[in-house]
């Protein structure tokens, strides 16, 4: 690949360390005006602001003394190298990167759903307008699938792409599609470790972390799992990504359970909205069953499991149906793992990654994980239960994604959902709601 | 106030104490944080405070009384052992460069120096970094923590070889050539400072030397035993 300098920075604002030049070289691009040096930190009337991450919040800025005067950096994105008064960032103002025009660069030849195929058009228009558009389909709509048709005109007209999303794991699950689907087209997939390096590819797959690298860079960004932790929660993140994108750009956002605003605003046609409400395999959604369990709590202070919950249990053992728990936090997981002397997984668990393949390749029948599950997995055939289904961190979103993790396989569309509580909450009502909203949807069109 | 490194919010307890007492701006670790660093727990060596058992001298010690180098540091004092927690504090901290993480210690480091010296008078000369590598930081660590001890600082030490400790091997280290030499001359008591006590090479070179400049007694404070 050609690593000109133009192709490792175009688009980009990288600290000194990060630019793959010697000093004597970087000085000698700045000399002649196609590179420039922007401060990393800039004064404000009420303190200071990142100029990389976006942040504001005196709290997140430290400072190092010096005899003279103190360095101030920020310690919001010290993860991805320290920016700071003393440390700028570095802007290519040279020749602007061109993109191949890649003619035929999808070679999957599935079928869409007539669904699908309305979404898929649309998003293709929207790439083309360079406009805004909000695919809102059920867990299970094949996504991934509807981007392609649009993906491969914008590739033939030599647009840069990029598919961001908060999680990691994500993007190691979509990964290989995208590569199999594009066989011909350099991809990019970069997250926190990834082996990947960004030379100027047309398409690049990335954590929206990575994303605060980028400046102007893309035609088209589609954002996937907008909704999901920790993008809707960190606004530097949504900083990153609007300024990743080029002026005149097309911005796509894919998710199953928008937030209140995002919503609000669809419902308010503030932005274009499209709905995907049926699975690819035209089965209904799987209806979560509410099952009461007053003494849930008392049961895990005395070291057992409600009857109701390790019944259900046993049942799904007789029926030889593979399953996952759900459990509000760590400590959660791993008492219920001891009680049932089942593994359990979370996000500060060692051997993370290892524990759900193994759950992926069949070798374990039950897994108990926290919410790291609940979204961008696909595990074909399983049912699912949620325990201390009131729990706070089981928002609608949390739940209408998990509930989505039942009935992915075309053989096997119905699979059983149970949130065991102690009390409904409205996260609960209002995650059946929207599903049977959805499946309503999907029944009348 | 929050959490330097959780960045939750850090809501104090109302007591008395607290009613009365100005808070002035501080920086810390919440309780959770706090309670996962790996503090020094007696018994120690009573040369190099590594924990071991009934205050016996450790190996490394032991080992220490062989080399031409014995008896020119007089004991060392630590906070922290080397846990994984404290592994990637210290990575944050130093190659990172998040300064500000060291205000989590500060208490600690004074009352810890107060302990093992009470109001002797001291000289404190800090371990020094390279002028690579101190520009690749930003700061000096060793220095760091010296701003702490309000005493009289004395930068007395400079390198010669670079400081690519950690890729060697403990021979390696042990027989390798002084790295500093001394720019200003000392007297009395030093402390010398540094962030890490893994073999003692660094700092039992800074104490001989000092010693041959003038320095009656030297012991060393670092952060970590490891």
């Amino acid at each position: 690949m050609n690593s000109s300098p133009t192709n490792l920075l175009s688009g980009k604002l990288l600290l000194q360390q990060e630019l793959p030049f010697s000093e004597k070289e970087i000085q000698s691009f700045i000399h002649t005006g196609v590179l420039q040096e922007v401060p990393g930190i800039k004064e404000h009337i009420f303190g200071f602001v990142c100029i990389r991450c976006g942040n504001q919040k005196s709290h997140l800025f430290g400072a190092i003394p010096r005899d003279d005067e103190e360095i101030v950096y920020c310690r919001k994105c010290i993860e991805m190298g320290r920016v700071s008064t003393c440390e700028p960032l570095y802007r290519w103002t040279g020749a602007k990167l061109q993109m191949p025009q890649a003619t035929e660069a999808l070679k999957w030849k599935g079928k869409l759903t007539q669904f699908q195929q309305d979404a898929a058009n649309q998003i293709e228009t929207a790439m083309l307008n360079r406009a805004r558009l909000l695919v809102w389909a059920v867990c299970g709509a094949g996504k991934t699938e509807m981007l392609f048709q649009g993906l491969a005109a914008a590739m033939g007209r030599g647009d840069r792409i990029c598919l961001a999303t908060p999680r990691a794991d994500v993007v190691r699950e979509l990964e290989p599609r995208f590569r199999e689907a594009f066989p011909n087209i350099t991809i990019s997939a970069l997250y926190g470790g990834s082996p990947d390096r960004d030379e100027g590819s047309p398409f690049v797959l990335s954590t929206t972390h990575q994303l605060l690298r980028y400046e102007k860079a893309f035609d088209v960004m589609i954002i996937d799992e907008v909704d999901a932790f920790p993008y809707h929660a960190d606004q530097s993140l949504s900083y990153a990504a609007k300024r990743a994108r080029k002026d005149q750009s097309s911005l796509i956002f894919l998710t199953a359970t928008p937030r209140t605003k995002l919503k609000l605003q669809s419902n308010l046609n503030l932005i274009p909205t499209v709905f995907v409400p049926a699975r690819y395999h035209g089965h209904p959604l799987p209806v979560p069953r509410f099952v009461p369990c007053y003494n849930l709590k008392k049961s895990l202070k005395k070291e057992t499991l409600p009857s109701k919950i390790t019944n259900w249990i046993a049942e799904k053992r007789n029926a030889n149906r593979r399953f996952l728990l759900f459990a509000s936090s760590i400590a959660a997981a791993e008492k219920i793992a001891k009680l049932t002397g089942m593994e359990c997984v979370h996000a500060s668990d060692p051997e993370r990654v290892e524990k759900v393949e193994r759950y992926r390749n069949q070798e374990m029948d039950a897994l108990i994980t926290t919410t790291i599950l609940e979204r961008g997995v696909t595990f074909p055939s399983i049912d699912v239960a949620v325990i201390e289904a009131d729990h706070q961190v089981f928002d609608e979103a949390a739940l209408v994604q998990i509930a989505g993790r039942a009935g992915r396989n075309a053989k096997d569309p119905y699979g059983d959902v149970v949130f065991f509580h102690q009390g409904k909450t409205n996260g609960m009502v209002g995650a059946k709601r929207m599903i049977e909203m959805m499946n309503d949807l999907a029944k009348r069109r | 106030m929050y959490c330097l490194w959780c960045q939750e919010e850090i809501v104090p307890e109302v007591t008395w104490t607290t009613i009365f007492k100005i808070q002035g701006d501080q920086k810390d670790f919440c309780e959770q944080c706090k309670s996962k660093l790996p503090f020094i727990q007696s018994p120690t060596c009573p040369k190099c405070c590594r924990p071991s058992p009934q205050e016996q001298i450790c190996p490394d010690c032991l080992r220490w009384e062989k080399h031409p180098l014995a008896n020119t540091l007089h004991q060392n004092i630590s906070i922290f052992t080397y846990s994984l927690f404290m592994k990637e504090v210290m990575s944050k901290w130093k190659y990172r460069g998040d300064y500000e993480i060291i205000y989590a210690f500060k208490k600690e480091m004074k009352q810890k120096l107060h302990q093992a010296f009470q109001h002797k008078e001291l000289t404190i000369v800090p371990i020094p970094l390279s002028k690579a590598r101190y520009k690749e930081r930003g700061f000096n660590q060793a220095e760091a923590i010296a701003n702490f001890m309000e005493k009289p600082i004395v930068h007395a030490l400079e390198r010669i070889h670079n400081e690519k400790q950690a890729k060697k091997s403990r021979r390696e280290r042990l027989q390798s050539e002084n790295p500093f030499r001394v720019v200003k001359d000392v007297f009395g008591h030093v402390v010398i400072i540094d962030d890490l006590y893994t073999t003692g090479a660094t700092l039992h070179w800074a104490a001989s030397l000092l010693k041959q400049h003038g320095a009656a007694q030297v012991d060393s404070f670092t952060l970590i035993r490891s």
